[in-house]
Order: structure tokens, then C-alpha cells, then sequence
């Protein structure tokens, strides 16, 4: 079976046994990188806008353009090669998905444990402002701090985070509570040991397992969440589409037979999402000691 | 007899709860000579771990000291500010509790784990604290310590991570631990070797134990005192043999006469009818009055306590000798 010679091989070993979730895992690796190379496996760079002929507007997959290549996915509306366009558009989504997911997993971490380890005043006001806000939808948050803050990279990831670091900071604050009663933090704290050194030593590692299935969950929630406000409008500008902004580009044309400008984005975005999902799944099964056979 | 370590005087912790207070420990008096081990017996709810507890300064509230002393090696415990207090803990006077899974990281190997303990009260280089882990590790009977210091806790057995606990509650070779019934959770071949151990190493190492348990058999094979716990109270102290012997409170001669050990194959064990009243609502008087069989009327005083002979007891009417206390 498996050797067990360090905590991470045999969380491999054991990963390995659901084939579903070594595809999706390869998968999003795959997507990571054609965002990451976007420019070497483009045909084309979807933002210059020089490059772009109005000519090669909305053309079906299969169209042999002005710059004398065959734009294999067709084209959207301002004439950009889709299949371009969609690399570049993951190479965003990824890119803002992570983020907001680490910028919200440390904030909300901090936030959680703090809560649970400092308790009284601070508990009450961190955690009774967390519910208030999961009690919203995050897409009513993000869109209320996106429309207050403008449009941009860093004011949709922060829109993000404001949305999402409760998620972090509940699921931190429970797995704290739940570590802070055992013994052994009570016994370090009755020592000369530092707070900080009980926190960062006992607490915060124990509490990392929830916190990893939660944050997979959180970054494809993030990229779907953004990929809903480009939709709606309130993304990144139309220079630079990301996955949402391509579908909703394409939109209008939907009911006109050119499908193709909303499906092959949003059929990447769907790709990107399960897979995201399915390996998140699977990794809290695996931290899940009650579904182990 | 020489100075005691550890002595306790008129030890009063209660907590304060909205229903009422709740007087977990009510007047206990004990002193503990250096290398001796004291059993502490009582039911639960008697008030043994709370005493364990208040012994380190570790109630928390609603719960307080109220009245009495602690010293340790003439050091008042009570009135100390708690960064002196932290100072100690572990260091002159350590605990080992009840559950040896929650009492170790289950992040951390055991080697880091003790060199995180070793850090709290001196600077000691990583190859001094590694040898000083694995002596102690080898003298609570692990075998191959030094490479069992890379081991997480879930790769022991309960049994072993007792001793790692308690090897632990040994790094700074402090002057008195307090054992909260730390071999209930372990079958009973294990708990007798570590028995063994611990008395071993009490000798050795000059270490003062309070052992609580309520388990008499357990404790009185470890300690050379008893003391029982009842409703709050100390109701009999004295030498084990003696009191085992000769029991002069009924709720003492109780317990032993329940042990299964008492009792002869095949009949039902004895009991002490009845339950541990609410520490709420207790009757004025003896505490045990509603449940002991020799109930008169002047059991509705609270009897003051009679020593004989390095003995003591809480009693108007003690078994044993007829003799009454004369009112």
C-alpha cells in the first residue's frame, strides 16, 4: 500500500485512488498554464486592439480571417479570435479567482481565529458582523462595493474579499473554538510561551485542513462571482475581457445563430469551475476522517 | 517530618453561577512531603479535579479562590500575580491530564512538542533539549526515544502518549504534579506498569504526586496517603494501610467495602445507596448525613475534624472505635 514517509506523499497516494479527481486536478494544472503562456499558444493578442479588424467580426469557428489564420473558435464582435481571447480571458479569471481567494483566506483567517481566541467583545463584534453578512448574497455585496468602488482589477478583488472573507473567517473561527478548549493549548497558555507562539504554533495548524477545502471552494466561487459581474457589466473594461465579459459580449447573438461568441467561453468557464470543484471535493473528503474507508 | 513541599490550608474555590454558588471545594487542608505520593478519591463531583485545578491557579471563571492558602516550597500560590504564576507552572508544579489525546499537538511531532515545552522556561540549545527529551522519554519506559521524537502523537498508542504527557510533565523536574485520573483512559495491564513507573520516578527524582482518581484500588497501590473527597470536603485523610484498614468515616468505609476485591464471588457488590448531592442545594450539616446509614440528630452540625495519630476524619460517629465524639 501506500509507505506513509512524509504527510504529503500519502495525501498523494491517497489522492490518486479517484481517477475523476486526477483528471480534473489535470485539467485545472492545464488551464493554469494556457492562462500563464496565453501569449505563446494565441494566435493572436485579443488586446491590441491593432490587431483587431472589424472585417472579422462575428465570424462562425472555422473562418479563415484577414490575418491569414483560421480562427478556430470564430470570432466576437469586435472582431477578436475567440479561442485568443478565451486564454487570455482564463489567464483574468484565474488570476483575479486567486486573489481574492488568498487575499480573503488570510483576511478571514486572521478574523476567525482572533475571534476564538481572544473571545468576549471582539467574538461577539467579528462574528455577529460575519453572520450579518453571510445573511446577503455575496453577488448583492460584491455588486454594491463594486458600483461604489469603480471598475478595475483591484477594486473587483477587493469587492471579491469584502464578499467572501466571512466564508474564510466562520470556518476559521469554528475549527479555533473547537482546538482552543483541548488541553493542550490550555496547558501552553498556562506556561511563559507567548500568545503569539500558541497561535501560530498550536492553533493556526490545526485549523488548516477546513481552511484548504474551503479556500479550492472559495476560488472557484470567486471566479464565477466575477465572471457574473463582468456579465452584468460591472467587471474589467471591454479591453480586456475576461471570461464574463466574453460571454455577455456575445450575448445579443445568442437567438442569431452565432452561438459560438457566448457558448466557448462559457464552456471554458464551466470546465474550469467543475474541475476546480471536483478536486476541492475530493480533498475534503480526504480531511473528512468519517468518510475514510 | 520535614517541611512540606506543598501545603494547603482552608482551600475554597467557588463558582459562582447564576443558579447559585456552587462550593466545589469547601475548606481542604493538606500537606505533601517531597517524593511523596497523595491519592485524592472522591466520586465525580466531588470536588478532586477543581482542587487539582486550584492548586495551579487554573480556575477559570465563574469559578475563584476564595479563601485559604497554597504554597509551594513556602511560595504563597494564591495572591500570586499570574505572569509569577505562569512562571511556575510546569516548572515547580505541572499537571498531566485525564485525555492523553487532547493533551498533545497533533501537529507537531513529540519532539517538537517537548522542545516547545523545554522553550517556555529556559534557553536551551536544539541538541541539549533533543538529549534531554530522549532521557525522559527512555525513563517513562519508551523504547528507541530518540527516534520516537520525530513521531507524531497519532502514531502511539493511548498508553504511550500517557507516558510522552507525562515525560513532558517531567521536563523541568518540577517539585509537585498533579495527576487528574491520568490512567482512567488506559486498560488495566497498562495502567499498572505506568503505576509502577510513576512511583519509581517519584523516588527517584523527589518529585511530590497528588494522584487523583476514583478508583481507590488504583490509587492505593501508588499512595502512600489518602485522602477521600466528599461533596467539596476532605472527610478522611491518613496513611493508605491505615485507612484501608481501619476506616473511621462511613462514606470511607463505603467505598472500600464496594470494591469488587471486598466482596465475596457471585453476591452483588455493595454500595453506597443513594447519589452525590447538588453542590447547590446541600444539606446544613455533614454533607453525607442523607446517605450514611448512622444519621442522628447531631449530624445536622458540621462535624470539625478529629486527628489521631497522623490521621483525620469529619465524623460524629466513626466506625471502627465505639467511641463517640463526645458532644
Amino acid at each position: 500500500m501506500n509507505d506513509a514517509s512524509t504527510p504529503l506523499r500519502r495525501f498523494w497516494a491517497e489522492f490518486r485512488e479517484n481517477r475523476i479527481a486526477v483528471v480534473a486536478l489535470a485539467v485545472v494544472v492545464l488551464m493554469i498554464l494556457l492562462a500563464i503562456f496565453a501569449s505563446l499558444v494565441s494566435p493572436q493578442n485579443p488586446y491590441d486592439l491593432a490587431n483587431l479588424s472589424l472585417m472579422d467580426s462575428r465570424r462562425p469557428p472555422g473562418f479563415v480571417g484577414s490575418g491569414g489564420y483560421t480562427h478556430l473558435l470564430g470570432t466576437d464582435p469586435q472582431g477578436r479570435d475567440l479561442l485568443s481571447a478565451i486564454f487570455y480571458g482564463l489567464r483574468i479569471s484565474i488570476q483575479i479567482g486567486l486573489a481574492a481567494g488568498f487575499v480573503s483566506l488570510t483576511i478571514g483567517t486572521a478574523l476567525g481565529i482572533l475571534a476564538a481566541y481572544k473571545g468576549g467583545r471582539i467574538e461577539a463584534l467579528v462574528m455577529r458582523l460575519v453572520d450579518l453578512q453571510l445573511s446577503f448574497p455575496a453577488i448583492l455585496l460584491a455588486l454594491v462595493i463594486v458600483a461604489l468602488l469603480g471598475q478595475g482589477k483591484v477594486q473587483l478583488i477587493g469587492a471579491l474579499v469584502a464578499a467572501q472573507y466571512a466564508y474564510f473567517a466562520r470556518t476559521a473561527y469554528g475549527a479555533a473554538k473547537a482546538e482552543r478548549g483541548k488541553d493542550y493549548i490550555e496547558a501552553a497558555l498556562a506556561t511563559p510561551l507567548s500568545a503569539r507562539l500558541v497561535v501560530m504554533r498550536h492553533l493556526l495548524p490545526n485549523c488548516t485542513p477546513p481552511l484548504i477545502v474551503v479556500a479550492t471552494v472559495q476560488i472557484a466561487n470567486s471566479i464565477s462571482l466575477e465572471a457574473t459581474l463582468s456579465f452584468l457589466g460591472l467587471g474589467l473594461p471591454v479591453t480586456e475581457p475576461s471570461l464574463g465579459m466574453l460571454i455577455s459580449n456575445g450575448f445579443p447573438y445568442m437567438m442569431s445563430g452565432r452561438y459560438w461568441i457566448s457558448v466557448y467561453p462559457g464552456v471554458a468557464l464551466i470546465i474550469l469551475i467543475v474541475a476546480i470543484n471536483i478536486v476541492g471535493d475530493q480533498v475534503r473528503d480526504q480531511f473528512n476522517p468519517r468518510l475514510r474507508k | 517530618m520535614t517541611d512540606p513541599v506543598l501545603s494547603v490550608e482552608n482551600l475554597c474555590t467557588h463558582f459562582f453561577t447564576r443558579a447559585g454558588v456552587v462550593k466545589a471545594v469547601d475548606g481542604v487542608s493538606f500537606d505533601l512531603a517531597r517524593g511523596e505520593i497523595m491519592g485524592l478519591v472522591g466520586e465525580s463531583g466531588s470536588g478532586k479535579t477543581v482542587t487539582g485545578f486550584s492548586l495551579l491557579g487554573l480556575v477559570d471563571p465563574p469559578g475563584r479562590i476564595v479563601r485559604g492558602s497554597v504554597r509551594l516550597a513556602g511560595t504563597e500560590l494564591t495572591t500570586l500575580p499570574d505572569a509569577r504564576l505562569r512562571a511556575l507552572r510546569g516548572r515547580e508544579i505541572s499537571m498531566i491530564f485525564q485525555d492523553p489525546i487532547a493533551t498533545l499537538n497533533p501537529m507537531l511531532t513529540i519532539g517538537q512538542q517537548m522542545k516547545l515545552a523545554i522553550d517556555a522556561h529556559e534557553r536551551l540549545s536544539r541538541r541539549a533539549a533533543t538529549a534531554r527529551s530522549t532521557e525522559l522519554l527512555t525513563q517513562v519506559g519508551i523504547p528507541s526515544a530518540a527516534a520516537r521524537l520525530r513521531a507524531y502523537p497519532h502514531e502511539f498508542s493511548g498508553g504511550m502518549r500517557q507516558r510522552v504527557a507525562i515525560a513532558i510533565a517531567l521536563l523541568h523536574r518540577p517539585a509537585v504534579i498533579v495527576a487528574d485520573e491520568p490512567t482512567t483512559a488506559l486498560d488495566v495491564s497498562i495502567q499498572a506498569q505506568i503505576l509502577l513507573q510513576m512511583r519509581d520516578l517519584a523516588r527517584e527524582t523527589g518529585t511530590a504526586m497528588i494522584w487523583i482518581s476514583h478508583d481507590l484500588a488504583v490509587v492505593s497501590s501508588l499512595a502512600s496517603k489518602l485522602a477521600v473527597m466528599y461533596a467539596g470536603r476532605i472527610v478522611e485523610q491518613g496513611p493508605t494501610a491505615t485507612l484501608l484498614r481501619d476506616p473511621r468515616h462511613p462514606y470511607t468505609a463505603g467505598l472500600i467495602a464496594s470494591l469488587p476485591a471486598m466482596t465475596k464471588p457471585g453476591t452483588p457488590l455493595t454500595q453506597i445507596r443513594g447519589t452525590t448531592p447538588s453542590l447547590l442545594s446541600l444539606p446544613p450539616g455533614c454533607p453525607f448525613a442523607p446517605r450514611c446509614g448512622k444519621t442522628t440528630d447531631r449530624c445536622r452540625e458540621e462535624p470539625a475534624l478529629t486527628e489521631e495519630n497522623g490521621r483525620g476524619w469529619r465524623c460524629f460517629h466513626p466506625e471502627g472505635s465505639n467511641q463517640e465524639v463526645p458532644a
